[in-house]
């Protein structure tokens, strides 16, 4: 066994490499989409708020899968074609930006009147009011269900083996294809290599949530 | 450019009873997992709270595993492993069942938490003073408080399921992802079959999500008044 583990580990290292690269890009991504989608979804203009809505329900009503599809195999047909890498970051990270609108646009809201008001009192422009005074409170209660999201997303970018990115699930997948009486020592590989993923994440996330909060929270 | 783009309705009109007959494979297979996610993740959550730690350990660790881990991986484990390893076969639409349904299972576990961890903890004391045993707690009145209560949570979670499925094309389950693809491939040709099956979801799964916030909103004032 420690034998198969030697032989298959380099390869599934390689596409760990793909998975993480895959992962940090949709997560920049994803948070960039999120903010601008949820700052929009609070917009004065109905207009802004109407097509943010829009856009955010387009893409959690069809799935990930699909978006992933139409993303490569749709867009050649407008004369647009992408790299397998680049239609990954493009599909995960859309989509798990809208979802992130939603914690964006809530946590805002959470945010007491009173802020606003004293905000207001204190003469600050609408800008200055969100950047010094909503956003630094808000931001508290959007870490963890952020590092949720990430967690998802990180679970999401396993989908690119429908479009033959060379990932990690992928190789791994290759590799049993050669070697089916290796399957259990292949998946349970795999699963733990992304269990591990995960774990570093959420504690990326927790030491994230200190920095954030500290001096905040009682 | 947009020359390219030339919707060819011949081919959609082709394609459509491909997909209408594959949705009932869509549908039973979300129905089917979301039976085992709604039993399994009711068990998971009983265990988390059994007087025995190393129990509740466990049913926590698998939770926070399985929920970690991608769902695409947990159907190949099934449909791939299981057959060489445990010498157990299974059909794609049952392994997709069993994988689709356990993943979600975990999530539900956390919902139905959330709900038995709000019942007030002096109904415990109380099924305690009156003598009920730990199952007749749990049944006759700590589960009919705590479950109403998640019905809207329950129902965004089938939705959810619901879109989940296409990943099951992944072991060839046939439902209406894997027909597009089939049916896209033979000439190559994906604009038509992808595009209808996204609009299928958005025309089933969005309307679904708007009763779900209807009842979830009525839940709400009913509490409130």
């Amino acid at each position: 066994m420690i034998g198969a583990i030697a032989q298959y580990l380099p390869p599934m290292l390689k596409g760990i490499g793909v998975t993480v690269q895959l992962t940090l890009f949709s997560s920049v991504l994803a948070l960039t989409v999120a903010f601008l989608l949820g700052l929009c979804r609070l917009s004065r203009y109905s207009l802004v708020r109407g097509i943010s809505y829009t856009f955010v329900e387009i893409i959690r009503g069809t799935s990930l899968l699909v978006q992933l599809f139409w993303f490569y195999y749709v867009m050649p047909f407008f004369g647009v074609e992408f790299s397998a890498m680049t239609t990954g970051v493009l599909a995960i990270g859309l989509n798990y930006g809208a979802y992130g609108s939603e914690i964006v646009r809530s946590s805002i809201l959470a945010v007491p009147k009173g802020q606003t008001e004293a905000a207001i009192a204190l003469n600050l422009t609408r800008w200055q009011r969100m950047i010094h005074v909503i956003i630094p409170q808000a931001l508290m209660r959007m870490v963890p269900p952020f590092g949720n999201l990430l967690i998802e997303l990180l679970k999401g970018t396993s989908l690119v083996y429908f479009i033959t990115l060379a990932d990690l699930t992928y190789i791994s997948m290759t590799l049993r294809n050669t070697n089916y009486a290796d399957s259990l020592i292949i998946f349970t590989l795999l699963l733990l290599i992304y269990f591990l993923i995960a774990q570093l994440m959420t504690l990326g996330v927790r030491w994230v949530e200190k920095r954030v909060t500290a001096g905040r929270l009682a | 450019m947009w020359n390219r783009l030339d919707w060819d309705w011949d081919y959609t009109m082709q394609f459509l009873p491909h997909m209408f007959s594959a949705l009932k494979v869509t549908i039973a297979v979300t129905f089917a997992s979301f039976a085992v996610a709604l039993i399994g993740g009711l068990l998971l959550a009983m265990l988390r709270r059994a007087r025995y730690k190393g129990i509740a350990y466990l049913a926590g660790a698998f939770v926070e595993f399985i929920r970690s881990t991608p769902l695409i991986v947990q159907a190949f484990f099934i449909f791939y492993v299981f057959p060489i390893s445990f010498n157990l076969v299974l059909s794609p639409f049952t392994a997709g069942v069993i994988a689709l349904g356990i993943h979600y299972s975990t999530y539900l576990s956390e919902v139905y938490r959330s709900g038995i961890d709000a019942v007030d903890k002096g109904q415990w004391e109380a099924a305690k003073a009156l003598n009920f045993s730990r199952m007749q707690t749990w049944m006759r009145i700590i589960l009919p408080q705590a479950i109403p209560p998640l019905i809207p949570v329950l129902g965004n979670y089938l939705i959810v399921m619901f879109k989940e499925t296409p990943i099951l094309s992944a072991i060839t389950l046939m439902e209406i992802m894997g027909v597009a693809k089939q049916f896209g491939s033979a000439s190559w040709r994906f604009l038509e079959p992808v595009t209808m099956v996204g609009l299928l979801f958005l025309l089933l799964s969005y309307p679904s999500s708007l009763l779900v916030r209807y009842a979830e909103t009525r839940l709400n004032r009913q509490r409130g008044s």
